[in-house]
């Protein structure tokens, strides 16, 4: 480079794409005079006080954001649409958390995990929680060191069967070939099912549940088993959905819910009372429309709910506004249920057991006071 | 008539008939196995035409137009998908500056491939040293006016080229290293590539993956996690170079020891040797063995979506669930465009490596 002006301006070009590229993006903003806020207002909340507790929310809070778990792809409980936002019941309550804690639904990042290395990335803190329609069972709960925050949706086992097979009950199906995904509880289940009626079966397993469908809808199986919200989801994939019977038979309990890590009561307390502050807000009339005027009510639940008595937000860590960020968020609990799964979607699920127990179901929540 | 008998007429080499003869039909063995092989064609072609072309669903605006007897292929929901079959969660505001990279990538290969191109000597040292710098800032942002884009964010056929592309770029010269260390007549480091390469020949991809994305959080302390796509990079990237170190090692035994011989004696050091006799010769052999390698690597970046990572076909599973778009027909649509895409790319690599055979070939008539 034989012009020194030239060369001048090469090197500064240098120096300036250099400086910007090993710029972290903090010291730009303080550099530019926009100082971040630390988010340290939790440590002085008398939440965090507890003896071992308030780790996993001050690491959040630290972070910016909430780390959730979902599953790679279930329809109704977390999928992502084509403009790739997640939605579904278990990514709704990640938001309800997110609300909960930053009094913003967007501020969680999901991480969509398989069924085997969900309990992994749960144990090694990759995911704050896990939100991937989970089975709450004892060994579960007990061996592996994990919570369940409660049950955010009642499934069970069931059996879809074509129509012209006249099968109309589960018992019908001695001698049956069933088809059905390999790795979850489902083919325990089955086992179960019909060696405690010393039934005879047949079973096809497939490592995706798609092979599984397909394997049933080319006729390779007589019935096909799945947990029974997955049985609408999968019907829709059918060349005639009309031609297949759900048989009325649930022969598992699969209550799903929230797993968190043991070892931080006030990180599950966070999850287990935001689920019932869904459940509180759905039973108290609290929707994403009406909690502005709800604001100004008079009844008491509501007030407690809504943080104009009491201070149970603080006694978790959080802010007295947490269950109106909740509501502003994702609504109570039946719009997120109607949203996602509920008669109105493609899944179309009726509200059956998942009814609040008001409603003859058996969702009831702890009351907030 | 002459003493001579007459030769016959010339075959009718130019009409197809004649070219039937001779290619298809020229004895009984080669006339069963064409008409097998029509026959398992007929089978499987236009059933795969059918569906993908003729009884296809073309437009439409949700899943209803896709619903019904006899339907194809339903490419609305490829189309209403494809943002992210590209760019997967990308924030909408921020894919300008994956088409940047994208299109800033294809500039500067394109230009590196054709031969006659000028200033190959820039062109490496952009694409090797300035352009992954500038994709790498681009794409994760976190600078002033760049707003950050975690890597979880990241999906598609972005993931998947990010992850070929490093793994390819990678390997390549590391693979050399580690072929001329395996050759090496230093027992420390033919012991050591020895090792590293059997190693990593030795498990397969999705443990190293399972391995780099599960396990490695719960060895490192808390907070110490790199990012797990990343963690990923690196795993393809040691992977593909132990297979590249045996392919081009199968190049250097190709070299006769008089060319080793002949350039010591011209005074050469080792790595002149290397450089301007050996490693020329070598790799023009292997190329078809490269390539393959290239090859494997980027249909193996599909092994990503096992930690969780969605490259081209697991955002394609993962919108298969969407029930907005949950059809009959839906996941054989998908897996039929992640193969169309795969397959473009895998063929044009093979593509160009042949060419680039014939050409250096060329006046050599082996």
């Amino acid at each position: 480079m034989r012009n020194p002006v030239a060369a001048l301006l090469l090197g500064i070009l240098i120096g300036v794409g250099g400086l910007y590229f090993v710029l972290p993006y903090d010291a730009a903003a303080v550099l530019a005079g926009r100082g971040t806020t630390p988010a340290t207002a939790v440590e002085t909340e008398p939440g965090a006080e507890r003896s071992g507790a308030g780790e996993t929310l001050r690491r959040v809070m630290r972070r910016g954001f909430l780390q959730c778990g979902v599953s790679q792809g279930l329809a109704g409980f977390s999928s992502p649409d084509e403009r790739g936002r997640w939605s579904g019941i278990d990514v709704d309550y990640c938001r309800a958390i997110a609300a909960a804690i930053f009094g913003d639904g967007e501020k969680v990042r999901f991480r969509p995990l398989s069924a085997k290395d969900r309990f992994t990335a749960l144990q090694s803190g990759e995911v704050d929680i896990l939100s991937r329609n989970t089975t709450w069972t004892m060994s579960r709960d007990t061996q592996l060191g994990f919570d369940f925050a409660g049950v955010i949706y009642y499934d069970g086992q069931a059996f879809m069967v074509r129509k012209s097979s006249g099968i109309t009950k589960a018992e019908q199906l001695a001698g049956a070939t069933i088809c059905t995904q390999t790795g979850t509880t489902t083919e325990l289940n089955l086992a179960d099912y019909f060696r405690g009626r010393g039934l005879d079966y047949r079973v096809l397993s497939f490592e995706k549940n798609d092979e599984a469908i397909s394997a049933y809808d080319q006729g390779r199986c007589d019935g096909y088993t799945t947990d029974a919200s997955g049985l609408y989801a999968e019907r829709l994939k059918m060349q005639r959905p009309e031609d297949n019977i759900v048989l009325p038979e649930i022969i598992s309990k699969e209550p799903l819910g929230p797993v968190i890590r043991q070892g931080d009561p006030q990180w599950a307390d966070i999850a287990r009372w935001t689920l019932s502050a869904l459940l509180n807000a759905e039973e108290l009339g609290i929707t994403s429309k009406n909690i502005e005027e709800m604001r100004e009510s008079e009844n008491p639940l509501v007030r407690r709910l809504l943080g104009a008595e009491g201070s149970y937000g603080a006694s978790v860590g959080l802010g007295p506004d947490w269950v109106i960020d909740i509501v502003r968020a994702v609504g109570n609990y039946g719009e997120i249920f109607e949203r996602n799964v509920g008669v109105d979607t493609p899944l179309g699920i009726e509200r059956g057991l998942n009814a609040l127990w008001t409603d003859g179901g058996v969702m009831y929540a702890p009351p907030i006071r | 008539m002459s003493a001579i008998d007459m030769m016959g007429p010339p075959q009718r080499s130019g009409s197809v008939l004649g070219w039937l003869r001779r290619n298809l039909f020229s004895s009984i063995g080669n006339t069963v196995l064409t008409l097998v092989a029509a026959y398992l064609l007929w089978l499987t072609i236009p059933p795969l035409l059918n569906f993908a072309i003729f009884d296809a669903v073309w437009t439409g605006e949700t899943r209803e137009a896709c619903l019904g007897e006899g339907k194809g292929a339903c490419w609305p929901l490829v189309w209403a998908n494809f943002g992210q079959f590209i760019y997967g969660r990308y924030p909408e505001s921020e894919i300008w500056r994956v088409n940047i990279v994208f299109a800033l990538g294809f500039i500067a290969l394109v230009p590196m491939l054709i031969p006659s191109a000028p200033a190959k000597r820039f062109n490496v040292i952009f694409l090797l040293v300035v352009y992954p710098l500038i994709a790498l800032v681009l794409l994760a942002g976190d600078r002033p006016g760049l707003p950050p884009v975690p890597t979880s964010e990241w999906g598609g056929l972005l993931v998947t080229l990010v992850v070929a592309v490093t793994g390819i770029v990678v390997s390549l010269p590391l693979g050399i290293v580690l072929a001329l260390g395996r050759r090496s007549s230093m027992p420390a480091i033919r012991m050591l590539s020895i090792i590293f390469i059997e190693f990593w020949r030795g498990v397969p991809l999705v443990t190293v993956l399972f391995m780099a994305s599960v396990m490695l959080p719960l060895f490192l302390p808390e907070g110490l996690s790199p990012d797990n796509l990343l963690r990923c990079l690196v795993g393809v990237a040691l992977f593909s170079s132990a297979y590249m170190a045996e392919v081009v090692r199968g190049g250097l035994q190709a070299i006769p020891a008089g060319q080793y011989e002949a350039a010591r004696a011209a005074g050469l050091s080792y790595w002149q040797t290397m450089g301007l006799v050996v490693l020329p010769q070598a790799l023009r052999h292997v190329i078809p063995g490269i390539v393959n390698t290239f090859i494997g690597l980027f249909k193996d970046t599909t092994l990503v979506l096992i930690v969780g990572i969605f490259d081209v076909l697991g955002q394609v599973r993962a919108q298969l669930s969407d029930p907005t778009w949950t059809v009959p027909q839906g996941a054989l649509t998908g897996y039929l465009f992640a193969g169309i895409v795969f397959w473009i790319f895998c063929f044009g690599m093979s593509q160009y490596s042949s060419f680039m055979e014939r050409r250096l070939s060329a006046g050599r008539g082996r």
